[in-house]
């Protein structure tokens, strides 16, 4: 890299303009300075919100609630964490909340796929848009309203019962299906759109070429389209599995009397009034995202977010 | 709902200063316990109080036009008020505890809590005119009254009722087995109070059902008995459609259905107001609440809070709110304002009624029903059974 040279005008003697021409030409010399200076400020934010807060949500888990009063006791202790290791429930709902943030995943992956490929390979320019469009379109609705109105398709007597009933079959109900639903529902839209910005990306003349070389439409996508597509499928994945491993409002409305990693949080802050205990529970997920954070990161599929 | 509004510093210095001024501790307000002594005359209203309290207790015809003793009051004091509706006793007193509320509705379950975690402050019933009109037999509690210190005015008492949808379930029940042991017939359908204190309405149960577990009152349980509440209540899981702590959320499920038989209070039945969804009291009994109308230890607006305590202990206010709620009202008085039979419905007075029900009340260590051989069970295991029943 180049130096640029410090200015040479003759200074007035005195005034902002002399500082700033100052600072200015001993910055221009040390280009790590500039550097730090400029950095600075966002490495402030993001230590502040990510790694203090995370630090404060370790710290929180070892500390102890009063049962009585509900004050907090701040001398350290592993009791939390120790619950949170043995006890069975809690292994029973970190199990269940995985089953459905990875069926949640396969089946907005999935979904979304063939979505991707016809948005991204078959479509006009025009119809594209219009997809995108209408892809974007349910982000703009509330997602309280979203989860609600699954409550009212899956009541009893609700849509989904009148549709399935000359079949012979009822809505799930609420439970975990209703779930799992729901959420597929609500995330698909974050999984489609890293798929689709994946396929725009693969040539068509690479499906031309295999297509050429006698490749069929099956071994053309196992060969071809999948191989460059796969980090696109993780980025897209990591959105729709990581929300559903949080979420605890959906489980509330559709749920029945089911609980998930987020109800656990949400009633020991809430209800039991213990702090330390949801600290305690909250690290389980953000454990299991960091190990899958770990995972993909060969695949390139960081870059894609 | 109801949201808070955010308080103006210019609001919050006004209130700090009118506080100093006109009393001698504010409320409580003050770091050192000794000096949080009641006030004993009160100064200029501050023009604004915010109210923690169930739902249906602070109404201003913004959900019924018809149900309004809000807007009287604001004219009247020049209060205006802002507040917060709650669903378990639980989360009122996280709520509380956050200092942002001047006056909270607690049930039994939670008053002791706010006076032990010195949330609560106490209160000069003399300032408080309506106080003198409220019944003897609600006065002076353990619920409200800790070593003579009075913490709160009473509001109202109620019970917790079964409630049923009459074309699924048939016969009226007599027993609370409908959610109990015959919930099977109604699996999915059964629907239960999502709170730890819920525990105490499965041994009340067991209190009739199974005498050999001795237990005398349903919220001194010690181990073995939570036990058996604790593994009545995992059966009953099987059955549970949903659980409840939102009392809309209960409304809507006995409306489409979805919520056949469960706990409930009247003002949800009568939210739903169908002829289907009928209340009942079991023959076992019923838990209920006692409520108390608590002004918080750091309140900002204490003398609007006291105006607040005086006009809900107003024996017209009172029928109104407690006819509202589905509850009893707190006053012989009251009687002549709410409408014909509705004293009666409730048994307002009755001390006898009101001996029978099973008041909410904090479980501590110290059984509450005077056993000193064992040690019972306190909150924290119940809000961690809780959990485990929920699975």
């Amino acid at each position: 890299m180049t130096q640029p040279t410090a200015p040479t005008a003759t200074a007035p003697s005195s005034g902002t303009g002399a500082v700033a021409r100052r600072a200015s030409s001993f910055l221009a010399t040390r280009p790590r300075l500039r550097l730090g200076l400029l950095l600075s400020a966002p490495l402030t934010w993001l230590v502040l919100v990510y790694v203090v807060a995370l630090a404060a949500l370790l710290v929180t888990a070892l500390w102890s609630v009063d049962a009585f009063t509900g004050e907090i006791d701040r001398g350290l202790t592993l009791d939390n964490l120790r619950e949170v290791a043995t006890e069975s429930l809690y292994r029973t709902v970190t199990l269940r909340t995985l089953g459905v943030a990875a069926l949640v995943t396969v089946i907005d992956v999935a979904i979304a796929l063939p979505i991707a490929f016809y948005m991204a390979k078959v479509a006009s320019p025009r119809a594209r848009r219009l997809l995108v469009v209408a892809v974007l379109t349910p982000l703009w609705a509330s997602y309280l309203v979203k989860a609600f109105a699954w409550r009212s398709l899956l009541s009893e007597g609700g849509l989904v019962d009148w549709v399935l009933n000359p079949f012979g079959a009822h809505s799930p109900g609420y439970g975990l299906t209703a779930v799992v639903m729901t959420q597929a529902y609500i995330w698909l839209p974050y999984v489609i759109l890293p798929i689709f910005a994946g396929m725009e990306r693969v040539p068509d003349s690479l499906l031309e070429a295999a297509g050429d070389l006698g490749a069929s439409a099956g071994t053309t996508v196992r060969t071809v389209v999948m191989p460059l597509l796969l980090p696109a499928v993780v980025a897209g994945s990591i959105f729709s599995f990581s929300l559903t491993l949080g979420d605890y409002i959906s489980v509330n409305i559709v749920g029945g009397a089911n609980q998930m990693l987020g109800n656990l949080v949400y009633t020991n802050v809430g209800a039991a009034n213990n702090l330390p205990l949801a600290a305690a529970i909250a690290l389980v997920p953000i454990v299991i995202m960091l190990g899958y954070l770990a995972a993909v990161r060969r695949t390139g599929a960081l870059d894609n977010l | 709902m109801i949201p808070t509004t955010r308080r103006g510093r210019v609001g919050a210095l006004a209130a700090a200063v009118t506080c100093s001024l006109a009393l001698a501790a504010c409320g409580g307000g003050g770091d050192d316990d000794a000096a949080t002594g009641a006030p004993t005359k009160l100064g200029k209203n501050e023009g604004q109080v915010s109210i923690l309290a169930w739902p249906g207790y602070v109404e201003d015809g913004s959900n019924d036009p018809d149900a309004d003793w809000v807007t009287d009051f604001e004219k009247e004091t020049g209060c205006k008020v802002t507040s917060k509706v709650y669903g378990t006793s639980d989360e009122a007193f996280n709520l509380a505890k956050s200092g942002d509320y001047d006056v909270v509705a607690a049930s039994g379950d939670l008053t002791l809590r706010m006076v032990a975690a010195k949330a609560a402050a106490e209160v000069n019933t003399d300032l408080v005119p309506n106080y003198a009109k409220v019944f003897d037999f609600l006065k002076d509690q353990e619920w409200n009254t800790v070593d003579g210190k009075n913490y709160g005015v009473p509001h109202g008492y109620g019970a917790n009722l079964l409630m049923y949808n009459s074309d699924v379930v048939k016969d009226e029940p007599t027993s609370w087995d409908v959610v109990f042991d015959k919930g099977s017939q109604y699996k999915g359908k059964v629907t239960a109070y999502d709170s730890p204190i819920y525990i105490a309405d499965a041994a009340m149960y067991l209190m009739a059902k199974q005498p050999e577990l001795k237990i005398e009152n349903p919220y001194a349980l010690d181990e073995k008995q939570l036990a058996a509440a604790v593994k009545l209540l995992k059966e009953q899981r099987a059955n549970v459609g949903e659980y409840w702590s939102d009392y809309l959320k209960e409304a809507s499920a006995f409306k489409t259905g979805d919520s056949v038989v469960g706990t409930t209070w009247q003002v949800i039945a009568n939210t739903i107001d169908q002829d289907n969804v009928k209340t009942t009291v079991p023959e076992e009994g019923v838990t209920g609440w006692n409520d108390t109308w608590m002004i918080a230890a750091k309140a900002k607006h204490p003398n609007c809070a006291y105006a607040w305590l005086n006009h809900i202990e107003d024996p017209k206010t009172n029928a109104q709110a407690t006819e509202y709620f589905g509850e009893s009202p707190n006053s012989e008085e009251a009687c002549e304002y709410a409408s014909e039979g509705f004293c009666e419905t409730y048994h307002a007075g009755d001390e006898a009624y009101s001996d029978k029900i099973w008041y909410w009340r904090t479980p501590i260590a110290k059984c509450l029903d005077g056993r000193t051989d064992v040690e019972c069970t306190d909150y924290s295991d119940w809000t961690k059974a809780w959990t485990e029943i929920k699975g």
